[in-house]
């Protein structure tokens, strides 16, 4: 699975208030919570990820509560994948069974600035910074985790493995 | 093997395991609430299968949005209560249970030596009774109520060891946001952290599990303590069956990570400002700030003890003028409890609003929100931007006695220096 996209990075600790607040969880339709996607941090992120965009996020991303609202608001909002230094594991696991490729990635928060284009091969555990030539080699994720992305998340996963049985 | 490995190797089937080892694990008990319920339920109804792998290891409790504040929150509730009942899965409706993680060991569902996964941050509070508890989303829920098993990654292990005798008004609470302060909110992430030592020995159950809850906050993958006899006397009557503590006890060359040392005995107690959960000072430092709201609930804090300690402080006081004083007894039982010992009076006659168990202002959804440039002292658990309303507004964490302190002055108080400060 290849992704190129252009970053917009965060520093660390961003969590799953400012991701999606509390209010906005009785919505159901993931489109609307798209629109208060990372509201508690930048108003204005919503519209600028609606061509699409990169994460780039600092140590801990995601911290917080379990709720699945935030990664999905994220992904309805254009997030293409989200690369932190680290990740807090609910949010990562979240993103992952929802479909919404994460990937911890050691260095990446001096390796990339807002706005720069990135081009990410997670089969690979590489991701380059086109617009600065650096690169990175990050651990890969596991081979199971890389199915369930390539099914598009744990539902089509499951489905797919319970019919094999 | 520590307790976490013990609990994981046998819930995969293992004789042992090691932190970094991916497990297939059973679990014993799945819990949601109504606002990751219903993401769970669509999600379920996806998969394929028509029934929930066991009926008797599912939980769900309606506390987040309760009674429902909305139209859009009573049809989650209507969602939540017909799949209960089409898969007969036990429900806590309105009234008749309260904050899940308060409820969830009430009712017997939490057995120490248990795999327990709940569609909630603060399902790790479990960790009190001994069991493995952690949170996940509501996607993974549905896959465990299809196949009763989840993959985990066998954590390695921080050991809090803690010693020391509580000065008078200093609590647990101080204690786990003077643990977070040092470690910071990454300081434990993917980690278990098993809290060991005297003063835990001696901890109330309530103490234990205000600092399992708040173990989510340093990015910990689950808290945990020994079950010992203070558990026992908690769960007797309540669980169906007792299993062996014996089993469940970190052996003597179990291993750790790292270990670290605290000692209550001179803390003081410990505010958390904003906003992050470890930006934490001991109150004397945190300078003059003025309140115009004081919750004291959640299921951080809002047990008996709790509620004990904060009318203690408020008894024969007045809540200041110009300050909404929230309480919001953590389940049914508690408030139950409360209102037969006086302390709902007490409340009331200090101006204060104890409002129905819920989750209430914790994470602003419903009841005692903030608006522009508010600030409340909190006894719950997160003081993130935006957590309790307006993205504009303060929270500063606290225990419920200071919590209930600052609601007399109207400004962050030393609950031991109350008295100095409105004369006694």
């Amino acid at each position: 699975m290849k992704i190129v996209g252009k970053a917009v990075k965060f520093g660390n600790n961003v969590d799953t208030d400012v991701i999606l607040a509390g209010k906005y969880l009785v919505l159901i339709d993931p489109y609307e919570l798209a629109k208060h996607a990372l509201e508690g941090l930048d108003p204005a992120f919503a519209e600028k990820a609606k061509k699409g965009v990169i994460i780039v996020g600092g140590r801990n991303f995601g911290c917080g509560s379990s709720r699945e609202q935030a990664p999905l608001a994220l992904k309805y909002a254009g997030v293409k994948c989200v690369l932190a230094e680290s990740f807090a594991r609910i949010f990562f696991r979240n993103s992952i069974n929802i479909g919404l490729p994460a990937m911890e990635c050691q260095g990446i928060s001096n390796a990339v600035e807002t706005g720069d284009d990135l081009a990410v091969d997670f089969e690979a555990g590489k991701v380059e910074n086109v617009s600065n030539g650096k690169k990175l080699q990050v651990e890969k994720l596991p081979p199971f985790i890389l199915e369930i992305l390539a099914d598009g998340g744990l539902i089509e996963n499951l489905r797919r493995r319970l019919n094999k049985k | 093997m520590n307790i976490t490995e013990k609990i994981l190797a046998k819930a995969s089937g293992k004789k042992s395991v090691h932190p970094g080892e991916i497990v297939d694990t059973n679990v014993d008990m799945v819990m949601m609430h109504d606002l990751t319920g219903p993401l769970a339920v669509e999600a379920f109804g996806k998969i394929g299968v028509q029934k929930v792998w066991d009926n008797q290891k599912a939980v769900i409790i309606l506390d987040h949005q309760v009674p429902a504040e909305s139209v859009k929150a009573a049809e989650l509730h209507k969602t939540m209560r017909k799949f209960a009942k089409d898969q007969n899965i036990r429900i806590y409706d309105v009234g008749r249970g309260g904050i899940c993680h308060q409820v969830m060991p009430e009712k017997g569902h939490v057995v120490p030596g248990t795999v327990i996964v709940g569609a909630d941050s603060h399902t790790c509070t479990y960790g009190a009774f001994g069991a493995f508890a952690t949170g996940i989303g509501s996607t993974e829920t549905a896959a465990v109520l299809a196949t009763g098993k989840i993959w985990l990654k066998v954590p390695k292990a921080v050991r809090v060891n803690v010693s020391g005798e509580f000065q008078k008004f200093v609590t647990p609470k101080d204690l786990i946001l003077s643990i977070i302060g040092r470690m910071k909110v990454d300081g434990a992430i993917y980690e278990a952290a098993e809290f060991t030592g005297p003063t835990i020995k001696s901890m109330s159950i309530a103490g234990r599990m205000t600092l399992c809850n708040m173990s989510v906050e340093m990015g910990a993958k689950n808290g945990i303590i020994e079950p010992d006899e203070t558990t026992r006397r908690f769960l007797e009557g309540r669980v169906k069956s007792m299993p062996n503590f014996e089993a469940l006890k970190s052996d003597k060359d179990a291993v750790y990570d790292r270990t670290v040392q605290f000692d209550v005995s001179r803390l003081e107690p410990q505010v958390a400002c904003p906003s992050s959960v470890d930006n934490v000072k001991p109150v004397s430092e945190v300078g003059n700030v003025a309140i115009e709201q004081a919750f004291i609930g959640s299921c951080t804090n809002g047990r008996i003890e709790d509620l004990r300690l904060a009318a203690e402080v408020l008894k024969g006081k007045t809540v200041k003028d110009g300050v909404r004083a929230i309480v919001i007894p953590a389940s049914q039982e508690v408030y139950s409890q409360a209102l037969k010992e006086g302390l709902l009076e007490i409340f009331t006659d200090a101006g204060a609003i104890v409002c129905g168990s819920a989750c209430g202002p914790c994470l602003g959804g419903h009841i005692g929100l903030l608006a522009t440039g508010e600030t409340c002292v909190s006894s719950s658990n997160r003081n993130f931007i935006g957590r309790m309303g307006s993205t504009e507004a303060s929270v500063f964490l606290a225990s419920p006695a200071t919590v209930a302190a600052s609601a007399v002055t109207g400004k962050i108080t030393d609950p031991r220096r109350l008295e100095a400060e409105v004369g006694a």
